[in-house]
């Protein structure tokens, strides 16, 4: 898995969250409260990516997603702990909630790979909670081979196609 | 949509003699290998009033092209004909039909009023010298010109071949637009041979897998709507639909009307986990029908309601299954080589149509219900997604062409695995499913 690496350019690190994780829940604070909050924050900018309890961070530093091995379910230890730093950014963040997404890559036919989706958002969720986080604060949903990220048609995009991804919601209330 | 009444007229048989014995009879038996195809001869049909000149050689055309794409049947060029048809109910002049080789030939005639539209057609034996059957008329409204033309090659095609007839039909399907990672899919609908698009659902929510009632006046089908795969069932005629009952927290698709049509099997996701239900859709009372760890999902039913195939990979891998539609004990009946699924029970009983995928490879195959006689009929890098044509015979699917330009694209071949053609639409299409003869 390719992580993205903590980046200290503000700008580069706004202009990844703006083109790969579109914010559908309005929850990365860019804009609202920011003038306001400036001159508390020691120069971090709430919902940046060096802002810790933003998406931003969650998404790049924490990691957002885990992948999986060729019609597995079963976590990686590379998984586990990409699970085990976002549990504890949950346990910290108890204002947002999250829903796992679960997908496959396109090898595979539709039913199955949404059913396989789901197994992978499941192994995600279901570590989460055991390492804390309420399940209340967790949904799951499978893509199957819907929404792939990576379009090649070789192990190197579908290795990247085969994941579970946490997707913030909530957050920032004002 | 536009109904039509179409009749049929037994007295116009009575106008014509009785057919004589023929000494060897046109047929086409299709489960033999076809080495040529059969020629015919379709003349523009005989416009009967001044309105129906171009609908008579566009019915003509129609029938020429339902016929040829079957693969069973070539058509003579009317460059080459010697005699001309002038009169419906004329003699017909066997040797100059004979003469060009035409061993079937199909006249028609034509008679438009206002919107009304009116056809006539005889087949006749050209080698035996006799009318095959009797004629037949159809009416329906001009709108519907193509229907009475899929109508004509129906009985065309069900006269030679002994078979069910299946022009007269039509097709829902995923439309797609868009690469592999932006893809914009919206239900649509088409006669069977692409004519007549219409669009059911914008593009605004992932929708999968419409399947026909077996009435063919409802879809089944899955959409994201919600955020989450959910079941709903839309009305073709009015364009209505509703979402069908699920539990909060759970997924629900791979929906398949019963032969009743009052039921609908499908998958149910739970905790990651898959397994397959049936539910009443008018109460929405659903009953468990498998109860494992493993992910059950496809499921088919018989033609007489009483058994469901589906896939599970309960031995490690994705198998084909029969059990009893009220559940209990599944009989495996895929033992090849490869993953077995989308599994989908022939309208005649007798096969069930698979995607199989090996090697790398995906393929479009059959086998009979016991599992034997298992037969690929396409290969490629994503075939996927059978639908039966109403008679059993021909299967349509969905290619999915690799890399980052790659598309989807409708096809279909005969369940010989002869003659694979693509479906034209008007942009990418996937998850075919074909309607049963239209009444």
């Amino acid at each position: 898995m390719k992580r993205l690496m903590i980046s200290g350019l503000l700008v580069a690190a706004l202009a990844v969250t703006a083109c790969t994780n579109p914010d559908r829940f309005g929850a990365d604070g860019t804009g609202a409260g920011l003038d306001a909050n400036a001159g508390t924050t020691g120069g971090i900018i709430p919902g940046s990516a060096n802002d810790p309890s933003s998406t931003a961070f969650f998404q790049q530093s924490i990691g957002d997603r885990v992948l999986f091995e060729v019609d597995q379910s079963t976590l990686t230890a590379t998984g586990r702990a990409t699970l085990d730093g976002q549990a504890q950014w949950l346990m910290t963040n108890s204002d947002y909630q999250a829903i796992i997404e679960g997908h496959a890559d396109e090898q595979g036919t539709r039913e199955y790979n949404l059913a396989l989706g789901a197994r992978r958002a499941n192994a995600a969720q279901e570590y989460l909670i055991s390492k804390g986080v309420p399940s209340s604060r967790l949904r799951v949903v499978s893509y199957g081979k819907e929404r792939p990220i990576e379009i090649c048609s070789n192990e190197a995009c579908y290795a990247k196609n085969r994941r579970a991804v946490t997707v913030l919601a909530g957050g920032l209330t004002s | 949509m536009t109904r039509f009444l179409l009749s049929l007229c037994a007295g116009l048989a009575l106008m014509f003699s009785a057919p004589a014995q023929a000494q060897e009879p046109l047929r086409i038996i299709i489960d033999e290998a076809i080495i040529e195809p059969l020629p015919f001869a379709a003349p523009a049909f005989q416009a009967e009033s001044p309105a129906a000149g171009q609908m008579a050689s566009d019915l003509a055309s129609v029938v020429a092209a339902d016929l040829i794409g079957t693969g069973l049947f070539r058509e003579i060029p009317s460059s080459a004909y010697i005699s001309t048809v002038n009169d419906f109910n004329a003699p017909v002049q066997y040797a100059d039909w004979k003469a060009i080789n035409a061993q079937a030939l199909v006249t028609g005639a034509v008679n438009v009023q206002g919107n009304n539209l009116n056809v006539k057609f005889r087949l006749y034996d050209v080698f035996s010298g006799a009318e095959l059957g009797s004629g037949l008329q159809f009416s329906g409204t001009v709108d519907g010109w193509r229907r009475m033309a899929h109508k004509v090659s129906d009985a065309v095609y069900a006269r030679i071949t002994g078979e069910g007839p299946y022009f007269d039909s039509r097709v829902v399907y995923v439309s797609e637009t868009g690469p592999k990672d932006d893809r914009k899919k919206r239900l649509a609908i088409m006669d069977y041979d692409g004519a007549n698009v219409q669009y059911l659902t914008d593009s605004g929510a992932i929708v999968l897998a419409p399947r026909f009632s077996p009435s063919g006046d409802r879809v089944l089908y899955t959409s994201y709507e919600s955020g989450f795969p959910r079941i709903y069932v839309l009305d073709i005629g009015s364009v209505s639909r509703r979402v069908l009952e699920s539990a909060e927290g759970t997924m629900s698709f791979a929906p398949r009307f019963s032969p009743s049509g009052q039921t609908v099997v499908y998958s149910l996701t739970q905790g990651g986990n898959t397994d397959i239900f049936q539910m009443d859709i008018a109460s929405g009372q659903s009953v468990r029908l498998t109860n494992t760890p493993a992910i059950e999902t496809a499921p088919s039913y018989s033609p007489d309601g009483s058994r469901i195939v589906f896939e599970s990979d309960r031995s490690g891998t994705q198998q084909l299954y029969v059990m009893p539609a009220t559940g209990g004990e599944a009989q495996r009946i895929s033992f090849g080589e490869g993953r077995y699924g989308t599994p989908v029970w022939s309208p005649r009983g007798d096969l069930v149509a698979f995607t199989k995928q090996n090697k790398g490879r995906f393929h479009i195959g059959v086998m009979r219900l016991d599992g034997s006689q298992e037969r690929l009929l396409t290969a490629s890098f994503l075939d996927e997604g059978p639908t039966w044509a109403p008679n059993g015979r021909v299967i349509m699917f969905a290619r999915e062409t690799q890399g980052a330009s790659g598309s989807s694209t409708l096809y279909s071949v005969d369940i010989s695995g002869r003659n694979l053609r693509p479906v034209s639409t008007p942009s990418g299409g996937s998850d075919p499913s074909w309607s049963p003869l239209q009444k």
